[in-house]
């Protein structure tokens, strides 16, 4: 209570002292273990500006999910921090953009020379009628697949190539004992696992059609992915919805499951926490059918309007997008930098080779971390798959998301 | 101009205005807020959401029809039957676990005192505590299901909070159905009371609208069919885990209620009720329980209006996404905040207040009534 009153006081003090200027709000949910690569971050940002006080508005919560709803209060209320976090696509541009909340950012990435710097599908990932509205700080992938490549020999077993021949791999498996060869976490995983299904089955063109209205959901081809996304279900641990994603990735680690599709934060944490070497400790492959294509999703900070600290703010998406700052913040992170310049030498083995995916894959949007359609489908994505795991109806849950999306305005 | 005489009045008046205004307008003011904006489109188009002047248009009756009757808030009336269910077992299990602990230490055993407060303790407690330290009890691989091992038993396989299993699934297109039976058949008994007690004009007002209501669903009720289609929903188990440490914590507090009425039973009514002969069983069942009763509905009331706002308890123990354990204040606050509907989610807001105040108005209604009488 006194810790709240204390802060509360803070803020009071904060909102009074506003007209010395010298300060710059950054809202995000990195805390934990994302904390030290914010933080390097902020210190970069005092060395070049040693006058600007840095407040560092963390609301903790994984992928953000506290944090957004503190962000939509404050957004509402009119008093928008400086600078925000919040993922680059359409969960920028379905929630801000459209509500016309930002800043369009056109002319800082001319004048800082970035419309080369970052990839083109990224580009048009961040733009909304031909503007750009965010500045990514980092890339994470979310369509891979982890292993621990001992165990696969022990089981004479290869990362399989498609989600055909997964579900053999899984019989084999299970023949073997493992009673269940794919790791799943809580419900948000289990999302993750039907966007990697999806990509698999439909391919990076339909996989995209999707979101922009051009594949109806309740089309006979995206019906079969619920189909395939059930087979692959039968693979899973039945306590998936009591595990977080650690827990899951624990799972693969100890032996008692094969494989688990999680994104490469799952990197960072087995070799950070877990102390593991890339390569030797944990493996890894795009997830089944989905080589070539890099799923992705961003972190990045827009300029909201009517900021108290403009000059400062500005500043900050100039330091969050330059090569020296993506570069102190990812490796520390577990991310690649969303430019294509950076300096491979400062991260490891497994980002290197991701690094080396995003210069060459097709990209595309990931649907459960905000880049292909907005919150209010993401969000109701969740009964969809509600609808699924208590039916196993394919068609069922496939009528409920396009009757979201209609309701939406997907792809509109 | 008379209350302007009266100097007291007037000063009374003064001191409760401030509360007054404020009660106005932040609890008041809010609720008609509230229900405007469920009337309304806001948050359907995502340009509005939440823009810095939302272009809100009213739509009337749209969201709760969507609620009750759309393809896609499936969720909804499952959390709904989720809160049925939830309130049925916690105020049972709080009121029985209360009562039998009530009664053993009424009988004086040694240490009542201390047994007392360790009872009474986990009402100390806020929900999120006790939501965390029973999600990692409940965990599928530890805790409660490793018990059986310490007796050389296999594991428990239960799972707790993620379980998907539902019984007593019922089609949501019968509930109109069944809800007019139910409500008939209480009118029935309402009215069977008012006729022994000697009241014939209520007795046969009840009479009338529990027939209307029987005739209703037994004729046309079964035609109205809110869905298209057959949905159904039943009773999740994974709300075990949940009602489990909901009645840990709050059946303690119930525990002190009915210890307290006890003790106001005087000894002279039990002596006297063992002189006429009745046995332990009959003094607590003629005597004693028919005295604790007006203690039974105020911790029904208290406990009813918890367990229909629970929020805090369920968020600490399986997350504000384990569909399975959901309940209507869980999916407003996503609703409202993640999906950026925020008129629908003031809808559901509104409904929850309507089932709290469905228990809490004529519980104050019965009080008032019986305060203006003494």
């Amino acid at each position: 209570m006194r810790k709240w009153l204390f802060t509360l006081a803070a803020a009071a003090l904060g909102s009074l002292a506003l007209a010395q200027s010298g300060r710059l709000e950054i809202f995000s949910w990195w805390a934990g273990d994302e904390g030290p690569a914010l933080q390097a971050l902020i210190d970069l940002y005092k060395k070049r500006y040693p006058n600007v006080e840095v407040i560092n508005a963390t609301v903790t919560g994984g992928a953000g999910v506290n944090a957004k709803a503190v962000l939509k209060t404050r957004m509402l209320g009119g008093d928008p921090p400086d600078s925000f976090q919040v993922h680059a696509g359409q969960e920028l541009t379905g929630t801000w953009v459209v509500a016309d909340r930002m800043e369009d950012l056109t002319p800082l990435f001319q004048q800082e020379g970035w419309m080369n710097r970052f990839p083109k599908g990224l580009i048009d990932l961040i733009s909304y009628k031909g503007k750009i509205y965010s500045v990514p700080v980092n890339i994470h992938r979310s369509n891979v697949m982890w292993y621990v490549p001992a165990k696969l020999r022990e089981w004479g077993v290869q990362p399989p190539k498609t989600w055909a021949e997964f579900l053999t791999v899984c019989q084999t498996l299970k023949s073997k004992g493992l009673e269940a060869p794919l790791a799943l976490g809580e419900n948000w995983t289990q999302q993750h696992l039907w966007e990697s299904v999806a990509l698999g089955v439909l391919g990076a063109d339909d996989y995209s059609k999707l979101w922009t209205g051009q594949l109806r959901f309740n089309d006979p081809k995206a019906v079969a992915v619920w189909n395939t996304f059930g087979r692959v279900l039968d693979c899973a641990n039945k306590d998936a919805s009591g595990l977080s994603w650690q827990q899951a990735v624990d799972r693969v680690l100890e032996g008692k499951a094969a494989f688990n599709i999680m994104g490469d934060w799952a990197a960072g944490y087995m070799t950070t926490t877990k102390g593991l070497k890339p390569g030797e400790g944990f493996g890894w492959a795009p997830a089944p059918g989905t080589a070539g294509v890099f799923m992705m999703l961003s972190d990045s900070f827009g300029l909201p309007k009517g900021v108290k600290n403009r000059t400062n703010a500005l500043n900050w998406l100039r330091l969050v997008g330059s090569k020296e700052g993506q570069d102190a913040f990812n490796p520390l992170k577990g991310s690649i930098a969303a430019r294509t310049d950076s300096d491979p030498s400062k991260y490891n083995a497994y980002l290197q080779s991701a690094m080396r995916d995003w210069r060459s894959n097709r990209i595309v949007g990931s649907l459960v971390h905000g880049a292909v359609a907005p919150e209010s489908f993401m969000s109701q994505f969740g009964t969809v798959m509600e609808i699924y795991l208590s039916s196993r109806n394919a068609q069922a849950a496939a009528n409920a998301a396009q009757a979201i999306a209609n309701q939406v305005r997907l792809g509109q | 101009m008379r209350w302007f005489k009266n100097k007291d009045t007037l000063y009374g008046f003064l001191v409760i205005l401030p509360s007054l205004v404020l009660l106005g307008i932040f609890v008041y003011g809010f609720i008609f807020q509230t229900f405007y904006t469920s009337l309304t489109d806001w948050g359907r188009d995502p340009a509005q959401a939440l823009s810095a002047n939302p272009q809100i248009r009213f739509t009337g009756f749209e969201n709760y029809r969507e609620l009750f009757g759309g393809f896609v808030d499936a969720r909804f009336r499952q959390d709904l039957f989720n809160t049925f269910y939830f309130t049925l077992f916690f105020i049972l299990g709080c009121l029985g676990l209360g009562l039998t602990l009530a009664i053993v230490l009424d009988r004086g055993p040694k240490g009542e005192g201390f047994f007392r407060t360790v009872f009474l303790f986990p009402m100390s407690l806020s929900f999120i505590v006790t939501g965390t330290i029973w999600r990692w009890m409940l965990q599928p691989q530890g805790g409660v299901n490793q018990l059986p091992t310490l007796v050389g038993l296999p594991r428990g396989e239960f799972g707790w909070l993620t379980s998907r299993e539902q019984i007593w699934q019922v089609s949501w297109n019968d509930l109109p159905f069944f809800t007019a039976l139910v409500v008939g058949v209480v009118l029935a008994f309402v009215a069977a009371a008012a006729f022994r007690g000697g009241e014939r004009r209520r007795g046969w007002i009840a009479t009338g609208s529990a027939g209307l209501l029987l005739l209703w669903a037994l004729t046309l009720g079964r035609t109205l069919q809110p869905l298209p289609f057959d949905e159904m929903h039943g009773f999740n188990l994974a709300f075990i885990g949940i009602i489990l440490a909901a009645v840990w914590q709050m059946s303690g507090y119930t525990m002190a209620l009915y210890l307290a009425g006890l003790r106001g039973i005087p000894e002279e009514l039990r002596e006297a009720a063992r002189v006429d002969g009745a046995s332990e069983w009959q003094l607590y069942l003629r005597v004693i329980f028919p005295l604790l009763a007006p203690i039974t509905l105020s911790a029904m009331i208290i406990l009813g209006h918890i367990s229909l706002k629970i929020f805090d308890l369920i968020f600490a123990m399986a997350g504000p996404d384990n569909a399975p354990t959901d309940v209507p204040a869980l999916l407003m606050y996503i609703t409202t905040f993640r999906a950026n509907q925020i008129a629908k989610g003031a809808a559901i807001g509104t409904i929850l207040l309507l089932l709290v105040a469905a228990v809490i108005v004529p519980y104050l209604y019965s009080q008032l009534k019986s305060e203006v009488r003494r």
